[in-house]
């Protein structure tokens, strides 16, 4: 045990010795690592903003009803008493037309229009949210409220949010895709360098082996150079990505602003910098692998 | 120790280094493999490193046959060799003290015995002050005490050497002699093959020609 301990130090050091030793290579070896994994690392986190926003702005889909304007107050009323005994109906709020009428009157450019209008144009409106908010349940009680009388239209809230949904479904589909074929670059690219560090240090491999030296002995510090490349460039990545994240960070805010959006990019969450930077160094690791596996023999 | 029964070694096409060669080494003794360049002195030095595998008879080492050990097997078998190659395969892009160190290295032995290690092995042959030195720096015969030092440094139980003192001035080559036989007092079996007998003296010869022993 304290044998293997002392090996695998060692290894480390030999590895990062070797990793210091050549800047330059070290380097550009970490930029490209780094560049590509920026790509899926920034989508990452913009979908993780994007879905934050959405959840932050529509806490629940709810189904709005509007009455036509001629209906009465009773017919309001018996519309009302059904909503609160339809099964599957958790809330109603009623919305009377005069009441909707005095709150769009405060608001500063609709009051000289409201004003010259001979009757008030506003219908008597509820709001309905269901105990089950899946789209599909949602769509369901729609349909049964359009068919009763006295009810002029029925209207989804949920719609923009299923697209949005769905856009965010494509989204993560696209940053998996992406992180994965980068992923499988990142082998390619340790599977070159390590092939080059192999073959640099043939000598040294070649007089190791006569020494007694096993695979495992001779594969490691190899191996811990590809998971620190790769441990490098995920950090770079991780680094590029909140640089840009601040960076965009006021510019997108006072857009968002405009659209009366409350909008503070964040930088990548720990669980998604973990997985990155735990998959990088693994990745790292098994181009590592597969190249000692192809020339160390 | 060393026990070669009815070995034979052919190298493709037909080349054939050793032809029934059978002999046994004592533990504790000196032996010099003499002979002509290209007797077989050094295939039969291979062979019981498990560099080269013999085409048909059995090198036993310690009692067991090297010729069949599965290729992982290996690095242990030659753990308790230490041996001194033609060229000697030094590294020269580390110290001196980091080439003696590396046998150690591979075993994992702890560190700071390790370096009490090194130090006498260096002590041992004469290159104590050498030891920050480039091997590129050092000269033939430092190079090759510095191989031989990398040889003893784990302190094995039996010592290889090929030509130990080829290219060496006759001093020069004195010298690494009286070293071989300082390890051979000290308990070690050591086998050399060389073409200067002379310089071992007291040592068992075993004469090659044309791969065959000759008695």
């Amino acid at each position: 045990m304290k044998t293997w301990l002392t090996q695998n130090v060692r290894a480390a050091r030999l590895a990062l010795r070797r990793l210091l030793a050549a800047p330059m290579n070290t380097l550009l070896s970490l930029l490209a690592i780094g560049v590509a994994l920026a790509f899926p690392a920034g989508g990452q986190m913009l979908l993780a903003n994007i879905q934050r926003l959405a959840e932050t702005s529509s806490a629940m889909p709810q189904i709005s009803l509007f009455m036509s304007v001629d209906a009465s107050a009773e017919e309001a009323k018996e519309i009302e008493v059904r909503l609160k005994n339809f099964s599957g109906v958790k809330q109603v709020q009623f919305l009377p037309r005069e009441k909707t009428l005095a709150r769009l009157k405060t608001s500063e450019g609709l009051r000289g229009v409201i004003d010259v209008l001979p009757s008030n144009p506003f219908p008597d409106a509820f709001v309905v949210v269901a105990a089950d908010d899946r789209p599909q349940a949602l769509e369901k009680f729609a349909a049964e409220f359009r068919q009763w009388p006295k009810v002029e239209h029925v209207q989804l809230d949920s719609a923009w949010l299923q697209r949005l949904d769905a856009l965010l479904r494509l989204g993560r589909t696209a940053v998996t895709l992406l992180g994965a074929l980068l992923g499988l670059g990142l082998i390619a690219i340790t599977f070159n360098i390590i092939r080059m560090q192999v073959l640099v240090g043939r000598a040294e491999i070649e007089v190791s082996q006569l020494l007694g030296a096993t695979d495992h002995f001779m594969r490691r510090p190899f191996l811990y150079y590809g998971a620190l490349l790769g441990l490098g460039g995920g950090l770079l990545a991780l680094l590029l990505a909140t640089g840009t994240a601040l960076w965009l960070r006021a510019p997108l805010s006072d857009l968002a602003q405009l659209y009366g959006l409350n909008l503070a990019l964040q930088p990548l969450s720990l669980r998604d910098s973990a997985l990155l930077l735990g998959s990088a160094t693994g990745l790292g690791w098994l181009g590592a692998l597969l190249s000692l596996r192809q020339y160390l023999r | 120790m060393i026990r070669f029964d009815r070995v034979n070694k052919r190298y493709p096409p037909d080349i054939t280094a050793l032809t029934d060669v059978s002999f046994h080494v004592e533990e504790g003794e000196l032996v010099v493999i003499s002979g002509h360049s290209g007797a077989g002195k050094s295939t039969l030095l291979k062979l019981i490193a498990a560099i080269e595998r013999p085409t048909s008879g059995s090198v036993l080492l310690g009692g067991q046959n090297i010729g069949v050990l599965a290729r992982s097997a290996l690095p242990y078998v030659r753990r308790r060799i230490g041996m001194v190659l033609q060229d000697q395969k030094l590294l020269f892009d580390r110290s001196v003290f980091d080439n003696v160190m590396l046998p150690l290295a591979i075993i994992g032995f702890p560190p700071k015995e390790a370096v009490h290690r090194v130090r006498a092995a260096l002590d041992k042959v004469g290159l104590a002050r050498r030891e920050k030195a480039l091997p590129i720096a050092l000269s033939g015969g430092e190079q090759q005490r510095l191989a031989i030092a990398r040889a003893v440094v784990s302190r094995p139980a039996l010592l290889l050497a090929d030509e130990p003192t080829a290219h060496l001035d006759h001093e020069t080559a004195e010298d690494v002699g009286r070293i071989f036989g300082e390890f051979h007092r000290a308990g070690v079996t050591v086998l050399i093959a060389t073409y200067d007998t002379p310089l071992f003296p007291g040592a068992r010869q075993i004469e090659l020609a044309h791969g065959s022993l000759r008695s």
